[in-house]
C-alpha cells in the first residue's frame, strides 16, 4: 500500500519533468538551449517513471529488469545528448547570443 | 489502479506529441533529430505504462530494453555522420 502510493507520487513526479522538457524544447531560442533543457529534463523525468514502476512492482523479476533499463538510460541518454552536441559544434553552428549586433557579437567562443 | 494508468498513458500521449513541433518546423537538421530523440525517450515511458495496463510488465519490459538501445544506436550514428561535415557557410 505505502509502496503504491510512493510509487504513484514518483510517477506523476517523473511526468511533470517529462512535460518541462517537451516545453523547453519548443520553447527555447538555439539549440544548444533546447539540447540542455531535453537532455537533463528528460533523463530525470524517465528515471523517476522507472524508480516509480520499481516502486509498484515490488522485490520481484521484473524490478530487477527494470533496474538494468534504469542504468542503461542513466548513462546512454546524456552520452547521446553530447555526441549530438560536439557534432554540432563541429559542423559550425553558431550559439546564440543575447546582443546580435556589434562587431564580433555573434562569434563562436568555442573551438 | 488501472484507471489511474489509462489516464497516465493518455496524458503520456499529448506529452509525446508536444517535441513533433520541433521535428516538423526545425531550422537546422540537428533540431529534428534532437526532437526524434525526445519522442524516442517519451516513447520508452508510455510502452511502459502501457504494459501496467495490459497486466503483461514481463514482456513490455524487454521490449523498451530493445527500444533503448535502437534509439541511442540511432542518436550516435546520426551523430557520427553529421560530426564529419562542415556547414556551407
Amino acid at each position: 500500500m505505502i509502496g503504491n502510493t510512493l510509487g504513484i507520487i514518483t510517477l506523476i513526479g517523473g511526468a511533470f519533468f517529462l512535460l518541462v522538457g517537451s516545453i523547453g524544447l519548443i520553447r527555447l531560442p538555439d539549440f544548444y538551449t533546447r539540447n540542455h533543457a531535453t537532455g537533463k529534463s528528460d533523463t530525470l523525468g524517465i528515471m523517476l517513471v522507472i524508480f516509480g514502476l520499481m516502486l509498484i512492482e515490488g522485490f520481484t523479476l521484473n524490478s530487477a529488469k527494470l533496474a538494468f533499463a534504469l542504468i542503461f538510460v542513466f548513462l546512454t541518454n546524456p552520452t547521446g545528448t553530447h555526441a549530438l552536441t560536439n557534432a554540432a559544434l563541429n559542423y559550425g553552428l553558431k550559439p546564440w547570443f543575447k546582443q546580435q549586433t556589434g562587431k564580433g557579437g555573434s562569434r563562436c567562443t568555442g573551438k | 489502479m488501472h484507471k489511474f494508468f489509462l489516464y497516465y498513458s493518455l496524458v503520456l500521449t499529448i506529452i509525446i506529441f508536444i517535441p513533433l513541433y520541433r521535428v516538423v518546423k526545425g531550422p537546422t537538421i540537428f533540431d529534428r533529430m534532437l526532437g526524434a530523440g525526445a519522442i524516442g525517450t517519451k516513447t520508452m515511458v508510455l510502452i511502459l505504462t502501457i504494459g501496467l495496463v495490459f497486466n503483461r510488465l514481463d514482456m513490455f519490459i524487454d521490449i523498451i530494453l530493445a527500444y533503448a538501445v535502437l534509439n541511442f544506436i540511432g542518436t550516435i550514428a546520426i551523430a557520427k555522420f553529421l560530426g564529419t561535415e562542415k556547414s556551407k557557410e
